[in-house]
């Protein structure tokens, strides 16, 4: 029974004894055991199901899941777009699906060119020479970028002395983790009242002990950063360099690109940009693009197109930072964005500017209903604030997130960027039509005025999911973070 | 005229631009400054139609030469081993392919469940306490492994098996300068590792790293290394095959604090190298210090059981710099696909296979009767001596339609003539035959 109101049985509690779904072949085999002192003693609790119930089982959990193909998913900062199907069978066929990392690059032509060609395309996107398809998300993307600028400053004798990496207040949580893990320190710099980086802060803080700048632009307040010619020229010129986290690339492709305003090495987000989808959770991919002096240290392997014409495995790099992750990376990824590319090509300027058109359209029915920090145009995205309706009528960003879910909408990201009280950050993407957008608004709209007249509406939701609102810091004391079987 | 999903039509467009109080989409840009225009369309090949991207792609697709098209006996940190119909099945449904990371866990309670689901299998796999969500390979999780040791002891020596994959060794490698860490490698003796030298190298070490089965598909006395690693005061952290362990015993169950390893054989395919998943497990007491997303039960304001993300003050965007790791986008996809595959092998299913593989890696050694490159045990995996490079040999055999393994020297340049050979239930008696035959004509 997939009744979907209310909790589902674990799997572990489905199990009987000895029911099984796989089948496997039974070969004429000569005997062969583990040595003894290494042979595993009780066999792991493994569920114990039969296929049917594996497939009811899992039929039970999407039921209580919501994707984009659910419905609106305005996710800030996540550009939650649709994911077009023909990609998934392209990644999925036999010579892409069933190809070993391993295979001789003659045996791998087809791959190889497929990874090349994304590396061109990337590069025109970003405005860059070189790139590097190794890093595993956009975090990881973010470490090698941190560990290209480590390589080029060892490389000319600067690495003790640069040991700054300046990252906005409006940053996402990932770029200040990123600067620790790669071994440098956290110089934060503050937002101006138009919410730009505040120029003045900028100037005090760069100088000779500066390594880079980490900078998202459109900046997670949904605002492109109108000083971005000066703050490269400050970073530039006291010899640092510019890091561009491309979390919010899908507001400027083929309208203003990280090379042009100044940046040296960028990362995509192949799962946000180019639409590979996220899974619930990953995979990713986030590779990096960089100016041609910087190509020395990409990680390795690097596909190159040899003289003549064919492809390979570039790993003989004396200056590469060496790698993130094993082989080139995730190829299935790669062939999904390509397949985006392709099917846009030089189009990607009008995905771009529907994304902004959706954003601002939202963004003008609702600004009298919310209050807005920066008041200014947005691009991709934009940052509402419920403050008001928490000073009045004590509604917090959160009650309007969970009451958003009863219309059968995703919520936006909450409490995000930082800078911003009871945030409410909204990214509508360019997939959704009118209708779906208005149908948004009028949510919200209804909020805003459920707020004032039957608060508690709010404070109760959700009250149409599978389980009501959950006690998050009740999972904390539990600790209880795997399934207890009765034995043990 | 490409494949569009852009669903605004000219007439949307003007009465959004008109809602918003401006005349053209152009002046929304207005904020950039013309400087940093691009000024013209992006030099990017020619859109194609959805028929038209199609062709073009299985025609790159038809140039490789995948695993249905050569008999490949090839391994080495990447498995052919089947994956079942209901994996790809699962996979597909669009409430979990096309959902975010479970931030709103009323509306993710599916994902989240599986989350902890597969938290519970690789615990049990492995013998630990606690599993985060996944990690995006085999190779970064043995970094995450190094980073929590070194939070956890405050020592920043980690000690590395020469017979641990190289891809992950070199991942370390990279990572341990920005972590502040000193790697010391310890070479091996006959293809597996000495306990005695792994316990004196790991004095006053963080974490000491093996493989089981090792890179060379050696047993190693991983219950011996692991107590060497503890009597040092190391952290004992083994990179183990999930596959292996219906018949290996679990890391938890002999001395390990942290268990590691790719994910790619249990419910990923091959697709030359990723997307695939790491896993990452260990004891209750490093439960703070483990990086990425976990998954944790809770109940509902009506007391019913529910999942959320927990333990997030661990986390960058709590945490932000002072946080365990700078992970938020991790595999859930193909750990969800580790869940199906798991949950259909069963606990006999995970036993049967492993003596499978074990039983055609014994029947291919007899066959082949080539000298073995080590002396110990094996797995799925073991090494021979072909007395020329193994490149060329498998050049030659690849040449009758026979891919037999990979060569060693690719990795570790003293063994140019070894090849590691691959079993997997996916290969049959017959199989190994043809393997037989190729091997001789190509070696006579």
């Amino acid at each position: 029974m997939n009744d979907c109101r209310g909790p589902c049985k674990l799997i572990f509690e489905k199990s009987r004894p000895h029911r099984r779904a796989c089948s496997l072949p039974r070969y004429e085999l000569p005997e062969a055991s583990v040595p003894a002192a290494l042979a595993r003693d009780h066999p792991p609790r493994l569920p114990e199901l039969a296929e049917p119930d594996l497939a009811r089982h899992f039929a039970g959990l999407a039921a209580r899941n919501f994707g984009v193909d659910s419905g609106f998913y305005p996710l800030g900062s996540c550009t939650m777009k649709y994911n077009p199907r023909l990609n998934e069978r392209l990644a999925a066929l036999e010579g892409f699906r069933d190809l070993h990392p391993h295979q001789i690059a003659e045996d791998a032509q087809g791959a190889l060119e497929l990874c090349h060609r994304l590396q061109e395309a990337l590069a025109e996107i970003a405005g860059l020479d070189a790139v590097s398809l190794q890093p595993a998300a956009g975090s990881q993307g973010e470490l090698t970028g941190l560990k290209l600028m480590r390589a080029y400053f060892a490389d000319c004798g600067e690495l003790e002395k640069r040991r700054k990496i300046v990252v906005p207040d409006t940053a996402h949580g990932t770029n200040p983790a990123s600067v620790t893990m790669a071994g440098f320190e956290l110089e934060p710099v503050k937002t101006d009242t138009r919410g730009n980086l505040d120029l003045e802060d900028l100037r005090a803080r760069v100088g000779p002990n500066t390594a880079g700048l980490m900078l998202t632009n459109p900046s997670t307040l949904g605002l492109f950063e109108e000083g971005i010619v000066e703050v490269a020229e400050i970073f530039h010129s006291a010899g640092a360099l510019l890091y561009y986290d491309g979390a919010n690339l899908n507001a400027v492709c083929g309208i203003s690109r990280p090379g042009d305003m100044g940046f040296d090495i960028v990362h995509f987000n192949l799962h946000k940009t180019f639409s590979t989808p996220h899974g619930g959770g990953g995979p990713g991919a986030g590779p990096v693009a960089v100016r041609s002096e910087l190509e020395l240290f990409l990680p390795v392997p690097v596909v190159v197109r040899r003289e003549d014409g064919s492809f390979a495995l570039d790993a003989e790099r004396p200056k590469t930072i060496g790698k993130v992750r094993g082989f080139l990376g995730p190829f299935g990824v790669f062939v999904k964005a390509y397949a985006f590319i392709r099917s846009n090509g030089s189009a990607l300027k009008e995905m771009s500017e529907a994304a902004v058109l959706n954003a601002n359209y939202v963004l003008a029915q609702l600004r009298d209903d919310y209050e807005l920090r920066y008041d200014r145009l947005c691009m991709h995205e934009f940052v509402l604030s419920a403050s008001e309706l928490k000073r009045k009528y004590g509604i917090s960003a959160l009650d309007v997130a969970k009451r958003l879910m009863d219309f059968g909408i995703h919520p936006p990201t909450v409490y995000f960027p930082l800078v911003v009280p009871e945030a409410l950050m909204i990214e509508p993407t360019e997939s959704e039509s009118r209708e779906t957008l208005d149908a948004f608004v009028a949510a919200m709209r209804q909020i805003a005025r459920e707020a004032a007249e039957t608060p508690e509406l709010l404070k109760e939701a959700p009250h149409l999911q599978p389980v009501r609102r959950l006690d998050e810091a009740q999972a904390v004391k539990r600790a209880h973070v795997r399934y207890e079987f009765e034995s043990s | 005229m490409g494949a569009s999903y852009l669903p605004l039509t000219d007439a949307d467009r003007a009465a959004m631009l008109a809602a918003i109080g401006v005349s053209s989409v152009d002046e929304l840009f207005a904020d950039i400054p013309e400087r940093v225009r691009l000024g013209r369309e992006l030099a990017l090949e020619a859109a194609l139609s959805e028929v038209e991207l199609e062709r073009e792609l299985e025609e790159l697709a038809r140039r490789n030469v995948h695993s249905g098209r050569e008999l490949s006996f090839v391994g080495a940190g990447a498995y052919d081993h089947y994956v079942p119909a209901l994996v790809d099945s699962v996979l597909a449904r669009p409430e979990f392919l096309t959902a975010y990371t479970p931030y709103q866990p009323e509306m993710s309670q599916g994902i989240l469940q599986a989350i902890f689901e597969y938290q519970t299998v690789i615990c049990e796999l492995t013998g630990m306490d606690v599993s985060n969500a996944s990690g995006y390979d085999g190779t970064t999780v043995a970094a995450d492994a190094c980073f929590m040791a070194k939070h956890a002891t405050g020592r920043s020596k980690i000690v590395v098996a020469e017979t641990v994959n190289p891809q992950a060794r070199r991942v370390i490698e990279t990572y341990a300068p920005g972590f502040g860490l000193e790697v010391v490698n310890v070479h091996h003796r006959d293809g597996v590792v000495d306990p005695a030298e792994f316990g004196t190298a790991a004095a006053g070490a963080a974490a000491a790293i093996f493989q089981q089965p090792n890179y060379f598909g050696c047993l190693e006395a991983a219950p011996e290394l692991a107590a060497a690693a503890g009597e040092a005061g190391a952290l004992a952290v083994a990179h183990v095959d999930p596959l292996s362990l219906g018949v290996l015993e679990a890391p938890g169950n002999y001395g390990c604090q942290i268990a590691i390893g790719e994910g790619q054989g249990a419910g990923n395919h091959l697709s030359f190298g990723g997307p695939h998943y790491g896993f990452l497990a260990a004891k209750k007491e490093l439960v703070r210090r483990m990086p990425g997303r976990i998954a944790g039960e809770t109940t509902d304001v009506e007391g019913r059981r529910a999942y959320v993300l927990t333990f997030q003050t661990r986390e960058q965007h709590i945490r932000r710099e002072k946080a365990t790791s700078n992970i938020t986008t991790n595999q859930s996809l193909c750990a969800l696909g580790g869940l199906v595959y798991l949950s259909w092998l069963g606990p006999e299913g995970l036993r049967e296979l492993g003596e499978t593989c074990l039983g055609l890696a014994e029947l291919a050694k007899k066959r082949l009767g080539l000298p073995p490159a080590f002396t110990a045990a094996t797995f799925k995996e073991f090494a021979v001596r072909l007395g020329r490079p193994a490149e060329e040999v498998v050049r030659a055999a690849k040449a009758k339609g026979v891919n037999p393994g990979y060569p060693l020297g690719r990795d570790y340049p003293q063994m140019e003539d070894t090849l590691l050979v691959c079993l997997t239930e996916k290969r049959s008696p017959a199989d190994i035959e043809r393997l037989a035959e190729v091997l001789a004509e190509v070696l006579a």
